[in-house]
């Protein structure tokens, strides 16, 4: 017999069977992962999750016996008093009796996989990517700002730093022994009262003394100009790494809470996608009927109105905003406009104009959703309105939804960065 | 037995080195001197609790070739671990040889020796002498065949791409429990193969007429043709050696469209899956030969004064739970233990032997009250596979011990019926019963491959033989019919057919996916 200590091997062995094991998974993973979004509140997103993948994606699959049908006899263990001929009551959940189905089977249990948050929202945005990020990360280097980068011997008098000067003079004077003023008051002090006791050697003494000292105050100077430091200040590009997100909403009577619910969820899923890339997202919430303004979140989503629908107050309603808080060189722009696409006929020239001319060139990124529960959607005044807009504008997207399950499919249509050219998402048809 | 004379091996619960050698050798002397057991040499290895976990994961072997199916098995057993669900098996044996028994660096020393005495003793003796491992497996080869297979498909791999051999692998799984040959011994040497396959090509070109082809036979003799057709095709399925129930094997070697390297991995998992049929046909004895061994061993060291009270203390704590078998309706129920049946049934032979009773010299007159329990016991253990013994072996008073009974079962009535009880009229019935429910081909479908068309619409033909009404569950069938489908690269049927009356009762039809 030999012993063999077998602790110090590689740990890992089935390291490779894991790896098979997770890459089969993931493809499973998306796919429970999908199924899940459509029950699942857009606002859980923000935990980490569980995501159970049904065991039967995989299970490996036997040839046995339907436990469901037939005859079959077995034997058990711990008869109480059970005569032949009496009745038994099946166990329920039907595995448990021993010998039939399961020939050699293990009972298989569904995997249940606990992702953190990020792994979750790594899964959830896999293939999404932000539209123009690489082309307004270039562009956003340009814009600079000043900083502090140490002190320099020159520059111009306002920047003159006489603190760092003063050190410099100081360690000057220290080093080549300037004698301080103090002490050569001293000296004085003492001549006049050596020439008051009329001791003429002590005079003599002290009035070389005092020469020499001030010999040396004027050739070591207080202040020389080696000792002159300005401050340095440096133009450094600013990555602008914030975006400020417009969520435009019609609010009339005409939008139910059902509606605003779906377009809840969309802002919601664009504010998480918005986080994942940029350190912060700031939110502004525009409400509109015939005249619109911004309101807090709680409003947004509550409040109700009545009156008419002029989408071109909104409109102007975020160019203000914009020109007010928003410098454009500063933030990522994006809006996403929930309506169930009612508008005064007479208000779409100057929503189109202003969208067009105005408001495309500043956003990174501009989507319509259209929610309603209409049966023949697609058929508003604001979606045949910016049918063209879709062409035209790289930037500029439009989809509907209809209901909440088609949320996240129309967002991975949107953002999908695939297929992004002229993303005029109609999932409609047969649905 | 009583005598006390011995030093203590070890005291407290540390181990180590030096400690299991000297253990070894205790359990030895008593293994070999007083059991009378004889075994392959032992190699034990001092793994960490995470390599168990990879072990177990790989279906206990020790190299493996690489599959998701394993990586699978590992997160269910590290999950249960992890949540204390279950505590890891304290042993692992593999039928080798040398023997390779895996302990724990966890373990307490008396659990050590638990694991020496039950491993690398109780299973390597039964490995060694069971006429099913001796038969079927190859002790002496297997980590070679292990090494072979992993790095085989490990190349396969960088050939062929991971999905490619993933898929493969997948199919084959699928068939595994149906790659196994269960009754004949048809290992033939490659010359006895070779004369097969050149006189069957002999009887092909006799038998072969070209003139039936070129002459056009006229309709009027239809009756003619179609016998001939019928002859071409019995002499085709003589040919392939239908029927044939080992489906690995029969693709291996027939499937029309596999490469070789494809072949080749069918093999590989067919050997796998030939490797653990003595297994699972022996699993109680087996288990009860080493329940019994450690049970003995530890007894014995204990009354030569070798362990201590606290060691058999812990060691009749596990044992007992090892041991336990939980009534038919507990919580805890989850069929026969194979440990409890199999340990309580050695030590009842034992005790047939020594100390019988008027019963058990009427039941079994040629071991009662013959002594020699021990090599009564060893010969059990060479001859029998878990059926066969308990249809020998099991005794009306074990019965009475583990109140069996019988139940039957239709799926469509209401309730389950008694039908036999551990009283004089029942302990024949329910021994029947108990020993069929060891009996892998009568637990498993019989399934075979009835026909297959090598010529025309190449359609492969499977036939279930049913008993007792018991079908197969659709869903899974279904599954498995694709992979079948998709190795044999055409369409696929499978009939299955009541195995008395012959009448159909249902059928399945799968297609070969591109």
């Amino acid at each position: 017999m030999h012993v063999v200590d077998r602790r110090q091997n590689p740990k890992a062995k089935s390291l490779g069977n894991r790896q098979r094991f997770l890459r089969r998974v993931k493809s499973h993973m998306r796919k429970a992962f999908a199924d899940s979004i459509r029950q699942r509140k857009i606002a859980d997103l923000e935990e980490g999750q569980e995501v159970s993948i049904s065991s039967k994606d995989l299970h490996e699959p036997t040839f046995h016996h339907d436990p469901k049908v037939g005859h079959r006899d077995y034997v058990l263990p711990g008869n109480h008093d059970y005569r032949p001929g009496d009745e038994i009551e099946k166990p329920s959940g039907g595995s448990g009796s021993g010998s039939s189905g399961s020939a050699d089977g293990d009972g298989e249990d569904s995997f249940v996989f606990a992702l953190t948050r990020e792994e979750f929202l790594d899964l959830f945005f896999e293939d999404l990517e932000l539209p123009n990020l690489a082309k307004r990360k270039l562009k956003s280097m340009a814009s600079p700002a000043w900083v502090r980068a140490g002190y320099s011997t020159d520059g111009s008098p306002q920047r003159l730093n006489k603190r760092e000067t003063m050190r410099r003079s100081l360690a000057r004077r220290i080093a080549l022994g300037r004698p301080k003023l103090a002490e050569v008051e001293a000296l004085q002090v003492e001549l006049q009262q050596a020439i008051t006791a009329e001791e003429a050697d002590e005079i003599d003494r002290l009035r070389k003394l005092i020469d020499a000292q001030q010999a040396r105050m004027r050739a070591v100077p207080y202040l020389e100009t080696v000792d002159l430091r300005y401050s340095r200040i440096q133009r450094v590009p600013k990555p602008t790494t914030q975006a400020v997100m417009f969520c435009l909403m019609d609010t009339s009577a005409s939008m139910t809470e059902q509606l605003k619910d779906m377009a809840k969820r969309f802002y919601m899923l664009l504010h998480l996608f918005l986080t994942r890339h940029y350190k912060s997202v700031e939110l502004v919430f525009i409400r509109h009927t015939y005249t619109a303004q911004e309101v807090d979140e709680q409003t947004f989503f509550h409040g109700r109105e009545t009156g008419g629908t002029v989408v071109s107050s909104a409109l102007e309603e975020m160019l203000k905003i914009v020109k007010q808080r928003y410098p454009v060189d500063d933030w990522n722009i994006y809006a996403a406009q929930a309506s169930d696409g009612h508008n005064f006929d007479h208000d779409m020239p100057q929503t189109l104009r202003l969208l067009e001319e105005e408001i495309l060139p500043i956003c990174q990124y501009y989507a319509y959703i259209e929610v309603n529960d209409d049966q023949w959607p697609g058929d508003s005044v604001l979606w045949h309105g910016y049918f063209p807009l879709v062409d035209r504008h790289d930037n500029f997207a439009q989809a509907e939804v209809a209901t909440a399950s088609e949320i996240f499919p129309v967002f991975r249509d949107l953002f999908d960065s695939r297929q992004r050219s002229g993303a005029s998402t109609k999932p409609r048809g047969d649905r | 037995m009583n005598k006390r004379h011995g030093e203590l091996l070890y005291s407290g619960s540390q181990w180590d080195f030096r400690l299991l050698h000297r253990v070894y050798d205790a359990v030895e002397e008593i293994a070999l001197g007083e059991l009378g057991l004889d075994v392959y040499r032992n190699q034990i290895e001092v793994i960490t609790s995470e390599q168990m976990l990879d072990a177990y994961a790989a279906i206990g072997m020790p190299l493996l070739y690489r599959h998701w199916s394993f990586g699978k098995r590992f997160a269910r057993e590290e999950l249960l671990y992890r949540k204390g669900a279950q505590s890891l098996a304290y042993e692992l044996v593999i039928n080798s040889q040398p023997c390779v028994s895996y302990v724990m660096e966890e373990n307490t020393m008396t659990m050590q020796t638990l694991v020496i005495a039950h491993a690398a003793f109780g299973h390597n003796h039964f490995f060694k002498n069971n006429h099913l491992f001796r038969q079927w497996t190859r002790a002496d080869r297997v980590l070679d065949e292990l090494a072979y297979a992993k790095s085989y498909i490990a190349d396969c791999e960088q050939r062929y791409g991971f999905t490619e051999v993933e898929s493969l692998l997948d199919s084959a799984h699928a068939l595994m429990s149906h790659g196994v040959n269960r009754y004949a011994t048809r290992r033939r040497s490659p010359r006895e193969q070779q004369a097969r396959s050149e006189a069957r090509r002999q009887h092909l070109e006799s038998t072969y007429n070209d003139l039936w082809r070129t002459v056009p036979t006229e309709p009027s003799d239809a009756n003619e043709v179609r016998s001939i057709e019928q002859d071409e095709n019995d002499i085709e399925a003589a040919a392939l050696e239908l029927p044939e129930e080992n489906l690995l094997t029969f693709l291996a070697n027939n499937a029309p469209k596999l490469k070789d390297w494809q072949r080749e991995v069918l093999r590989i998992v067919r050997t796998l899956a030939q490797y653990f049929y003595p297994q699972r046909q022996t699993k109680m004895m087996n288990e009860g030969c080493a329940t019994f061994v450690h049970y003995e061993i530890m007894n014995r060291l204990y009354h030569r004064g070798q362990i201590d009270e606290g060691s058999m203390l812990e060691f009749l704590h596990m044992h007992s739970a090892v041991v336990a078998q939980p009534n038919f309706d507990s919580r805890g129920f989850g069929g026969i233990n194979p440990y409890a049946l199999g340990f309580a049934m050695v030590r009842d032979i034992a005790r047939i032997c020594d100390d019988p009773d008027d019963e058990d010299r009427q039941w079994f007159p040629e071991i009662a009250g013959k002594g020699r329990s021990l090599e009564t016991i060893r010969d059990a253990w060479e001859h029998y596979r878990d059926e066969s013994f308990i249809l020998q072996f099991l005794s009306p008073r074990l019965i009475r011990e583990m109140r069996l009974f019988k139940v039957s079962d239709d799926a469509n009535d209401e309730h389950m019926t008694v039908t036999a009880i551990h009283d004089e009229s029942g302990y024949r019935e329910v021994r029947r019963q108990l020993a069929a429910q060891y009996d892998i081909s009568k637990q498993e479908p019989d399934i075979q491959i009835s026909d297959a068309n090598l010529k025309g619409n190449r359609r492969l033909v499977l036939t279930h033989r049913v008993r007792d009404g018991k079908l197969l569950e659709k869903s899974e069938a279904n599954r498995i019919l694709r992979h079948l489908a998709k190795l044999w690269g055409y369409r696929v049927r499978m009939v299955e057919v009541d195995a008395e009356t012959k009448r159909p009762l249902s059928e399945y039809d799968a297609v070969s996916m591109p």
